[in-house]
């Protein structure tokens, strides 16, 4: 993989003003070498973007990573998680979006795991409306909450546009959001729109940034387009130098080959 | 086992006492860190924390409220294991003023009864710090704590030097040490956790210096470069033989006549089994809200009753208040702010405390006003101006933006004991061996709001002389909310002093009502200072620790 401009060994360095362009980051990045066919992207902006950019396009389409599948999602709901997670972080001049960076695959696994099964929270009744300052208290688990929360969208789309979320234009798409966020007229069962709106926004956030190891953060671009470092084990040489200091990131994944 | 435990356990066995460990949890070692700096696991799926779907406290603002369950992770974080809280603070480890620890006559002496607002509950802590200083400087030793040893006129004397020298003074932190100088402000190295450079304590036990990775709070340090109970005080205990740690032990009930404590019950939470364990001696060292759950539980010692004003047991719940702050976006710089140690910063003391005049102020006490560099990670760090949207692409091109250009100094304020704020069981709801929860009953009065105010516009200045290219400061406290994270410095319940109407225990952390029974750690403080609990934590306990090796030579009240 070409790694970022100062090569190996993390060497430190100072920072320049950060004005990459897209194509510089994507070279960076080595995005195009593979593990990064997400639902529809690898025919989508950023290769044909590459293309006519002159890089080098992939002599064959690369195969798609075998943990690549659903946990918890039907094929709907993965495309609709998809692409709302896409208008929340999208793939824009800086770098990809959550969909190139697999955040619907981390919302799925992490959906489908202890967290989307509230398996560490307290969930003995009763169950009482809460005052604001007293936090969640829905007899629902997280993955529950999450259906219906897709439901109540699905069916918001179909009574304003009679369309299905993805079919949408990326503007309606945000107006849609918008409304949800505010919880304007915005009905769902078991969950309040804005609460849903919330789940959503906060694991896009975590897919975006979390170690690749569950999923998003594809090729650790989450990183790399704020040029976090990641699981570095000292910075005790670099940390009385004045500015940003720039390394190449690493995974937790480093640990296992090291 | 955490702080309180290690300790007490390191002290008595090296003195030749049996000691039986009974911890809830799971055994830990720095070899469970290997997949540490996992932000996702750790900060934000709380891997060290206790696991709440067995048991947690309910909450309410006020008693016009209903209390409800605190069901998943918010405000404060609880520790579980081998090492509790203690594996995974940040490290930072200040001492409290001397005022603290004669709040009350300080404040009648220098204002009048009359500047005591009505129904704050402020009361002495029965040990001066003259007293308390050798049992801080015993915890600094063995924990190696890393400082700047010179005398610092905002600060209680020193008997020793710090063990180790100051962490690195980095560039974040001599910008904030030049603006607070030029404001004429004593700023200091915050005292801490993380070594600076590898250390032998005094009892032989050696640790490697902290490698400034950024993974503190919330996490375990796989270098054992954190002072952790595990790495410190836990093995000193073991190595004497004299330590028998049993875990996955919940202690469910002290055993008692009324006048003194025979055992303890406990689950074995392997085999369901319920065991009783006889002893002469039962400390409590819990963190301090299951402090003051077990002896409501048992029936050991009398609840406080608010309406009343008598009964100690769950009397002083205090919290921290933090809200205050300033914070810095630099249009044109960037920093490695995602490098750090938990306790790597700088801080000042001249608005903490009484360290200024509190006459024409409506209120008392103080914080301190610090930055820290702990390392941003980047989940929970997505920082941007005011006004910015919360998602889509201006978030998104904002964010990656100011993703390493933003300082914040900020405040950690006192909180200070109202009446009306305190522990007591909760009427409904039970943990999963069908015991009542710990009900909390706190609120965020005028004097916070008006604390908050006051430091965040003192952080603000300072913020400003550091040279960002704006600076918002945040200076409203609203009411108390168990959801976003504020600080695990949650303290009272079973405080200490010199009456025992107004206290449930003596300097010694001996229980009035029970004198086999020492209850230690931040449940014994009357209120909470503008500092971090540890550093006090640990004084009280080798403080606890001395007066338990007294009472099994000589029987009674220690004081």
């Amino acid at each position: 993989m070409p790694g970022l401009k100062l090569g190996k060994n993390s060497k430190p360095a100072r920072s320049e003003q950060p004005d990459e362009s897209r194509r510089n980051f994507l070279k960076a990045s080595g995005m195009t070498l593979g593990g990064l066919i997400v639902g529809s992207v690898f025919g989508g902006v950023l290769t044909d973007n590459l293309e006519k950019n002159n890089s080098p396009a992939p002599a064959s389409k690369p195969e798609a990573s075998l943990q690549d599948a659903l946990m918890f999602f039907n094929q709907e709901q993965f495309k609709m998680t998809e692409a709302a997670v896409e208008r929340i972080y999208p793939e824009d001049e800086n770098g990809p979006g959550a969909k190139a960076l697999g955040v619907a695959f981390f919302i799925d696994h992490q959906l489908a795991g202890p967290w989307g099964y509230n398996a560490r929270d307290y969930m003995m009744g009763p169950f009482v409306q809460a005052q604001a300052t007293q936090g969640e208290q829905s007899r629902l688990k997280r993955n529950e909450m999450f259906t219906l929360g897709l439901e109540g969208l699905k069916s918001y789309c179909q009574q304003k546009y009679k369309k299905v979320f993805t079919e949408l234009e990326a503007q309606q798409q945000d107006e849609v959001l918008t409304a949800m966020e505010k919880g304007d007229k915005f009905p769902m069962r078991g969950v309040t729109s804005s609460s849903f709106f919330k789940m959503l926004r906060s694991l896009t956030i975590e897919g975006v940034y979390a170690d690749p190891l569950y999923g998003g953060n594809r090729n650790m671009n989450g990183w790399k387009m704020r040029k976090f470092p990641g699981n570095q084990m000292s910075y005790a040489q670099q940390i009385t130098k004045e500015g940003l200091v720039q390394m190449k990131p690493k995974s937790l994944q480093a640990h296992m080959s090291e | 086992m955490g702080w309180v435990g290690g300790i007490i356990a390191a002290e008595l066995t090296k003195a030749g006492i049996q000691v039986v460990g009974l911890e809830r949890g799971k055994s830990r070692s720095t070899e469970d860190y290997f997949m540490d700096h996992d932000e996702l696991r750790y900060a934000r799926r709380f891997e060290l924390m206790q696991d709440l779907s067995k048991e947690t406290i309910t909450f309410r603002n006020s008693e016009s409220m209903r209390a409800l369950p605190m069901r998943s992770y918010g405000s404060f974080l609880l520790g579980d294991g081998l090492g509790g809280a203690g594996s995974h603070w940040n490290g930072q480890t200040h001492r409290f003023l001397p005022y603290d620890f004669e709040i009350y006559n300080q404040t009648v002496e220098r204002y009048g009864k009359g500047k005591i607002p009505e129904g704050m509950q402020l009361q002495d802590w029965g040990i001066t710090y003259d007293e308390i200083e050798p049992y801080y400087d015993k915890f600094e030793q063995v924990a190696g704590i890393s400082g700047e040893s010179e005398a610092n006129p905002m600060l209680g004397k020193r008997s020793h030097p710090f063990p180790t020298p100051p962490m690195k003074k980095t560039p974040i932190l001599q910008r904030f040490e030049e603006a607070s100088k030029k404001l004429g402000y004593h700023p200091y190295m915050i005292p801490s956790a993380n070594l600076s450079e590898n250390y032998k304590n005094p009892d032989g036990i050696s640790r490697a210096a902290c490698q400034y990775c950024g993974f503190c709070e919330r996490f375990g340090c796989e270098y054992g470069a954190k002072a952790d109970p595990v790495v410190t005080v836990i093995p000193t205990a073991m190595a004497t033989g004299k330590l028998e740690v049993r875990t996955f032990s919940n202690v469910t009930e002290i055993l008692h006549d009324g006048k003194k404590a025979t055992g303890v019950v406990y689950i074995n939470t392997v085999t369901g089994e319920e065991v009783t364990q006889p002893a002469d001696v039962v400390v409590l060292g819990s963190f301090m809200l299951n402090n003051a759950r077990l002896l409501l539980n048992s029936k050991l010692g009398t609840p406080y009753n608010r309406k009343t004003g008598r009964g100690t047991i769950g009397r002083n719940y205090a919290y921290q208040v933090n809200s205050g702050r300033a914070v810095g976006f630099y249009d044109d710089e960037e920093f490695s702010t995602f490098m750090g140690a938990g306790a790597l910063g700088m801080e000042f003391d001249d608005f903490n405390g009484d360290n200024f005049d509190h006459s024409d102020l409506k209120f008392l006490h103080g914080a301190g006003i610090r930055i820290s560099q702990n390392g941003l990670r980047p989940i929970e760090n997505n920082p941007a101006p005011q006004g910015t949207p919360t998602w889509g692409k201006k978030w998104k091109e904002t964010t990656l933006k100011y993703a390493n250009r933003v300082l914040t100094v900020a405040t950690q304020g006192a909180s200070l004991p109202w009446k009306h704020h305190y522990l007591d069981l909760d009427p409904t709801y039970k943990d999963i061996y069908g015991k009542p929860l710990l009900r909390i009953t706190f609120d965020f009065e005028d004097q916070d709001r008006e604390l908050t105010k006051y430091l965040a516009d003192k952080a603000g200045e300072v913020m400003k002389e550091m040279g960002p290219s704006h600076v918002e400061i945040k200076d409203k406290l609203d009411p108390y909310n168990i959801v976003p994270y504020q600080s695990t410095h949650n303290t009272g319940g079973v405080i200490m002093g010199a009456d025992p109407e107004t206290s449930a225990v003596n300097s010694y952390l001996q229980m009035w009502e029970a004198e086999n029974v020492f209850v230690v750690g931040a449940s014994a403080f009357p209120h909470n200072s503008g500092y971090n609990p540890t550093d006090t934590v640990g004084a009280l306990s080798y403080r606890a620790a001395e007066g338990i090796q007294k009472y099994l030579k000589q029987g009674g009240m220690l004081v």
